[in-house]
């Protein structure tokens, strides 16, 4: 892979752990030993000490140490930093070597066990010859181990076997190998891990012990070495602090280093691994912003240090993959819980990366592109390959293979560099750029989709489909482009949408593909395009091209080998016969031709012809031409009177920016009255029979991604209103609008419908209302039909208490429906009338709406064809209901007194008064008493109000004397029965039916007397008279009644009789008293009192007997005679 | 002062737009596109947390690695986008502001032309004025 080159090598990449080598264990053949390096190396989870561990053999050669240097005087190093060296370091120089033997305590060959170890140790210790790396023994034992101190023995060989193998205490361990396998590895393991530590530390000590030998001018190198040495030994002991304190330095020391072009690679390469370093080490310490303000700081101080000028696209490659790196950073670090920004994501150094990538590509294409105009890959690579370092790879980083280890400023060979500079440039060349820069963005996307930046994400998405289009992947790059144009179709940034049709047509053209080519054209040429009219005209004539089965002319800029490779796929489509017919939806893109269409009006009576207007207009610099235009509607039956066809003599062209108008029309059927007829769809076909048929197609009626808001424009615009009468003779295109679809309704009706009533309806009466219907038809009305009544729709209550006939003889019962439907007429004439009475019958009051509804059917012709329509007419009228008249009713005594309640055996009054309230005169014909309980007290009850006529307002009253009879239980209150009247109204005809109205009475208390007293007296008196009074004493009660009665004096009266007496009465039989009074004055006197009361019934006042007696009584004055003397005498 | 200047209607189409016509102008097109993305966001961030009282300048809208982009959004969300050199570091946030002030400024006078229909591209040769002396002079 050509990119490796500069790909971050993975020691660098990976997080650094001490390493620890395991010697003497044999884990292919022994299951013991196979058990222990699976404790240590399974599992290794974060919270396990931080270790690579390796199984070596007991004589693994390590790497040799090179002889310290003693003085660096004559020293001029040759490179920064050794590829080998972070390796070494990683894998192959352990911090400890760990030997394991098997051995127990209380082995029986224990002296030579014992010396075996001590001689395994040596070989260790020898083939680490100079390094400070420890070693440690781990004795594997079958035996669990005793608590220290009470194995005596085991002390005791322990330290023998530490003294022969020269090792210190804490570096001999023991491994039981029993159940607690993993406790014991960790156990052990933690202690290796001192030991590590102990070691780096040292080497940490010996890198820094260097310095004092070191000079400014000469060392500079070893300077930026040093720290980095440093550092990566921090690292490694996990002092990633120190770490990060020791790369800042290196990193300011790289760039202290004197730069020129030949070891500018190597600077570049150094800083770039530092500063990654860094950076990780940053997001590692949860400080990125220190990440990034580091990695701004390295890409200010780098960006600038392009090195070499024929090699400029290796800058642009580390640039991109500097931010490709700190990218990678960047996410790693989102992943174990870092929360990124919209501004402030990965996504950016993708992006930036790839814009790096896209410059190499610039720039390699220029470079290589003057190499391979003088030489050929083939013949002329430079040969000895200057690049071949015979398999060994480079000793410094960042240096170049033909002059390694050389720091002077000048190249010592020319020729040499040359030919370096040359072989690299052919590499390059080769170098699958677009496969580096679409995996960028790709990436670059992922992360803009995730941090809500769906602009940034489409940008980058047509990036990437340019970039396919460069590596000659159309498919794809139609694909993306095609994906994302509707987003900046949608947001209407046509600058940017005509850039991307532009490569889509390109693409397209390439490939050959007709229907995007076409697509793309139709867009390009639509008023959206931001293309100069010559490229429009260029666009267009390719357009006419492809419709006459032509090839078109290659778009610019394309590739001239691509070119000539598309030319053929065009001449083998244009070949192929058949599928020459292509159907485009435009709706979504802005096509070239608009179109608008629109019913003339919303609703269109079954007898008018339906009209309807498409209005087409073409916006590309020349006229078109096509052949057929065709509407299709909801009802596919009206299509074929919706299609416009070329004809032969009249070509149908749309000049440019000239609206052209069609108009339609077409006969409804009656079956769809009441319906919507839509326009489904539109198509226009350009081409003709001869080349290729392209149906360009609308939904609905017309209209675009953009003319909704052009529509929105053109409403707010101010200059509709300011227009001068010239310019309104064209049609304002914007300002169109589309009406797609029409409702049938119904012919007009030409019939009258006229009511006469006299409102308002009084309640249950039967209300007529006279219907006059009258034909103006021309033809014959069939089948008139009549429904009457309620208007349904009102509250549900209404339609219990009314009731429609059309018999109005007699009062109609509750099973009368309120709505009459579908009354049959029969036939009106032209001209003819016709009447018809409804009878309505309303129970409660209150405001109805009644409906009369007439529909009859008429044949009629439109445009020459037969149609039978049919017709209705409704009438609506709201009539009020009120109460005829009002009827109290009381109950009085014989005294015209109100009672409260009623004594038994005691004639009473009934008393009803009937006030009408209804606006026309009614009608009382008879009224009647149906009484329960009480009895009349008349023999004959007669009606006293027959035929009576009642005004507004006018009252009419009766009066009814009645009895309740004596054996009456007296417990509760009793119904007393009720009132008939029976009433129409005055005006109505006498044959008209009779309402009869029920009133029921007032319910009374009854109340029983012990004593009844009635008075027989005259109706009235003169003055010296005698005036007889005989009082009735009746006693009620089934008990002997003492009565004491008193008569007391009066001024108006003398009289005689009893005026004191106290008498007894048997039961249920009556005492008469006779009194004889002489008025002494004229007028309205008060009678004497009488005083009764029943010494045995103290209850019983005098006061309630008073009721029965008459108070007062007219006295006439003295007749005036003739021989009074005292008149004479006057 | 600034290479590109663009006016977005309140749907986020461009009412204006204007680069040094030195450089690729596609680009910049792209830029003020993306730049709406931070945009939106900050106007729906504000709109929840201050309702209307509202700091019409957003600021830096991001960094790239060749342009800084500023933006402004007025109170009936037309937004004022202005792109900058990065390398131009002379611009203090505070010319930035009396750059956007001035640009509303005109704006405003533009929407007080009552030949104007509001959602139109801008073609008002006085607007035109205000932003060429904003812009970087090219000879």
């Amino acid at each position: 892979m050509a990119g490796s080159q500069w790909e971050l090598p993975p020691e660098l990449c990976c997080r650094p752990m001490a390493f620890v080598a395991l010697t003497g264990l044999d884990v292919v053949y022994n299951a013991v030993h196979r058990a222990i390096w699976d404790a240590f190396c399974a599992n290794r989870r974060a919270d396990r000490v931080p270790i690579s561990f390796k199984v070596l053999p007991g004589d693994h050669e390590y790497p040799k140490c090179r002889t310290k240097r003693t003085s660096y005087e004559w020293y001029i190093p040759k490179g920064i930093l050794k590829t080998g060296w972070m390796n070494k370091h990683l894998n192959l120089v352990p911090a400890l070597v760990v030997l394991f033997y098997e051995l127990d305590w209380d082995d029986p060959q224990w002296k030579e066990k014992q010396s075996e170890c001590a001689t395994k140790v040596e070989i260790v210790r020898t083939s680490l010859q100079g390094r400070n790396t420890k070693v440690a023994v781990v004795l594997i034992q079958k035996k669990t181990p005793l608590p220290p101190g009470e194995d005596l023995v085991a002390s005791e060989r322990a330290q023998a076997l530490c003294h022969s193998c020269d090792l210190s205490g804490k570096s001999l361990f023991v491994l039981p190998h029993t159940d607690h396998l993993v406790g014991y590895i960790i156990r052990l393991e933690n202690a290796f891990y001192e030991h590590a530590q102990t070691y780096y530390y040292t080497e940490i000590r010996r890198v820094k012990s260097h310095k004092e030998f070191l000079n400014k001018t000469t060392h500079q190198l070893l300077f930026v070495r040093h720290q980095f040495k440093i550092a990566f030994f921090s690292e490694l002991k996990q002092d990633t602090q120190n770490a990060l304190k020791y790369y800042r330095t290196a990193y300011s020391l790289v760039h202290e280093l004197r730069a020129h072009e030949t070891n500018m690679l190597e600077i570049k390469t150094m800083a770039g691994f530092i500063n990654y370093k860094i950076c990780r080490l940053c997001f590692q310490h949860n400080t990125p912003l220190d990440a990034i303000a580091q990695f701004r700081k390295h890409i200010d101080l780098c960006k600038k240090k392009i090195g070499s000028a024929e090699l400029a696209f290796e800058h642009s490659a580390w640039m991109s993959k500097q931010f490709q790196s700190f990218g990678e950073l960047f996410d790693e670090a989102i992943k174990l819980g870092l929360t990124a920004i919209q501004t402030q994501n990965p996504g950016f150094y993708y992006q930036q990366a790839a814009c790096y990538s896209q410059d190499r590509k610039q720039l390699a294409l220029q470079l290589c592109q003057e190499v391979s105009n003088y030489i050929t890959y083939k013949t002329h690579y430079p040969s000895p390959d200057p690049l071949d370092t015979q398999g060994a790879g480079l000793d410094f980083y960042g240096q170049r293979p033909w002059r390694q280890g050389q720091q002077s400023i000048d190249p010592p060979d020319a020729e040499k560099e040359k030919t370096g500079i040359l072989a690299l440039q052919i590499k390059e060349r080769d170098v699958p750029h677009s496969e580096l820069i679409i995996a960028l963005l790709s990436n670059a996307v992922a992360q803009f989709k995730k941090y809500k930046c769906p602009r940034m994400k489409s940008h980058l998405m047509v990036q990437m489909g340019e970039e396919y289009y460069h590596a000659k992947d159309y498919t794809k790059a139609l694909k993306l482009l095609d994906y994302v144009m509707c987003d900046y179709r949608t947001e209407r940034w046509w600058g940017l949408l005509t850039a991307i049709l532009t490569t889509a047509l390109r693409c397209a053209y390439l490939m050959a593909s007709i229907k995007d080519y076409v697509i793309y054209c139709m867009e390009l040429l639509g008023r959206a395009s931001t293309l100069k009219e010559e490229q429009k005209s260029r666009i267009e004539k390719n357009l006419i091209k492809v419709l006459t089965n032509e090839v078109p002319d290659a778009e610019p800029e394309c590739d001239p080998s691509s070119v000539s490779a598309a030319r053929s796929l065009w001449n083998d489509r244009m070949a192929l016969a058949g599928s020459n017919e292509l159907t485009i939806e435009v709706q979504d893109y802005i096509p070239f031709i608009q179109c608008k269409a629109k019913f003339q009006s919303p609703s269109f009576h079954v007898d008018q012809p339906v009209q309807l207007q498409v209005f087409l207009r073409a916006d590309c610099p020349h006229p078109v031409s096509f052949g057929k235009l065709a509407v299709s509607l909801s009802n596919q039956e009206y299509n074929q009177w919706c299609v416009a066809e070329w004809s032969g003599q009249e070509a149908m062209s749309l000049l440019p920016g000239k609206t052209t108008c069609y108009n339609f029309s077409f006969v409804a059927k009656t079956e769809d009255v009441g319906k919507k007829i839509e326009m489904t769809g539109i198509e226009v076909m350009l081409g003709g029979d001869s080349g290729r048929c392209v149906f360009v197609s609308w939904r609905g009626a017309g209209g675009d991604a953009a003319s909704a808001h052009e529509a929105l424009q053109a409403s707010r615009c101010s200059r509709r209103w300011g227009r001068n009468i010239e310019a309104r003779q064209e049609l304002d295109w914007d300002s169109l609008t589309m009406q797609h679809s029409t409702m049938i309704i119904s012919r007009v009706p030409k019939i009258s419908v006229q009511l006469s009533h006299q409102p308002p309806a009084l309640t249950n009466e039967m209300y007529c209302i006279k219907l006059t219907v009258q034909s103006q038809e021309e033809a014959m009305a069939k089948d008139v039909k009549l429904t009457a009544g309620l208007k349904p729709g009102q509250d549900a209550n209404l339609g219990q208490t009314t009731h429609v006939t059309l018999d109005g003889s007699k009062v109609c019962d509750d099973s009368a429906p309120s709505l009459l439907p579908d009354v049959p007429l029969g036939e009106l004439k032209p001209g003819e009338k016709l009447e018809k009475c409804v009878y309505v019958k309303c129970v409660s009051t209150g405001p109805r709406v009644f409906l009369f509804h007439v529909a009859y059917s008429i044949d009629t012709t439109v445009e020459g064809r037969q149609i039978m329509c049919k017709c209705h007419k409704d009438e609506t009228v709201t009539i009020e209901t009120l109460v005829p008249f009002e009827v109290s009713v009381k109950f009085v005594s014989t005294k015209f007194e109100p009672l409260d309640r009623v004594s038994v055996d005691i004639p009473f009054l009934l008393m009803t008064d009937i006030l009408s309230s209804s606006p026309w005169p009614l009608l009382l014909t008879s009224s009647s008493l149906q009484l329960l309980t009480v009895t009349s007290n008349t023999p004959q009850l007669q009606s006293q109000l027959q035929e009576v006529v009642l005004q507004t307002g006018e009252c009419a009253s009766e009066c009814f004397c009645l009895r309740c009879p004596p054996q009456t239980n007296i417990n509760n209150t009793v119904a007393t029965g009720q009132y008939l009247l029976s009433w129409r109204r005055n005006s109505s005809s006498p044959d008209s039916p009779l309402i009869q109205t029920i009133v029921s009475l007032p319910h009374v208390v009854l109340e029983m007397v012990p004593l009844y007293i009635h008075a027989d007296l005259p109706s009235f008196g003169r003055v010296r008279e005698s005036l007889p009074v005989r009082y009735h004493i009746e006693n009620r009660t089934a008990l002997v009644q003492e009565v004491e009665m008193a008569v007391e004096p009066s001024d108006a009266f003398m009289f005689s009789g009893l005026k004191q007496v106290r008498l007894r009465i048997l039961p249920s039989s009556e005492q008469e008293m006779l009194y004889n009074y002489y008025p002494l004055m004229a007028g309205y006197q008060t009678l004497p009192q009488l005083n009764i009361s029943l010494p045995r019934c103290p209850t019983f006042s005098t006061q309630a007997l008073k009721r029965f007696l008459p108070q007062r009584i007219f006295v006439k004055p003295q007749g005036r005679q003739l021989d009074d003397a005292s008149i004479a005498a006057a | 002062m600034a290479v590109c200047i663009a006016v977005i209607a309140k749907e986020n189409y461009p009412l204006y737009i204007r680069s040094v016509p030195t450089q690729n102008e596609l680009k910049f097109h792209y830029t003020v596109h993306t730049s709406l993305d931070v945009v939106e966001e900050k106007i729906s961030a504000v709109g929840k947390a201050l309702g209307d009282q509202r700091e019409l300048y957003l600021g830096l809208l991001y960094p790239t690695e060749d342009y800084k982009v500023y933006g402004y959004v007025t109170n009936s969300k037309v937004k004022f986008v202005i792109v900058v050199d990065s390398s131009n570091t002379s611009l203090r946030d505070n010319e930035i502001r009396s750059m956007f002030r001035k640009l509303h400024n005109s704006f405003t006078d533009v929407m007080c032309n009552p030949f104007h229909n509001p959602g139109d591209t801008i073609q008002s040769k006085a607007f035109d004025g205000i932003v060429s002396g904003m812009m970087v002079q090219t000879a």
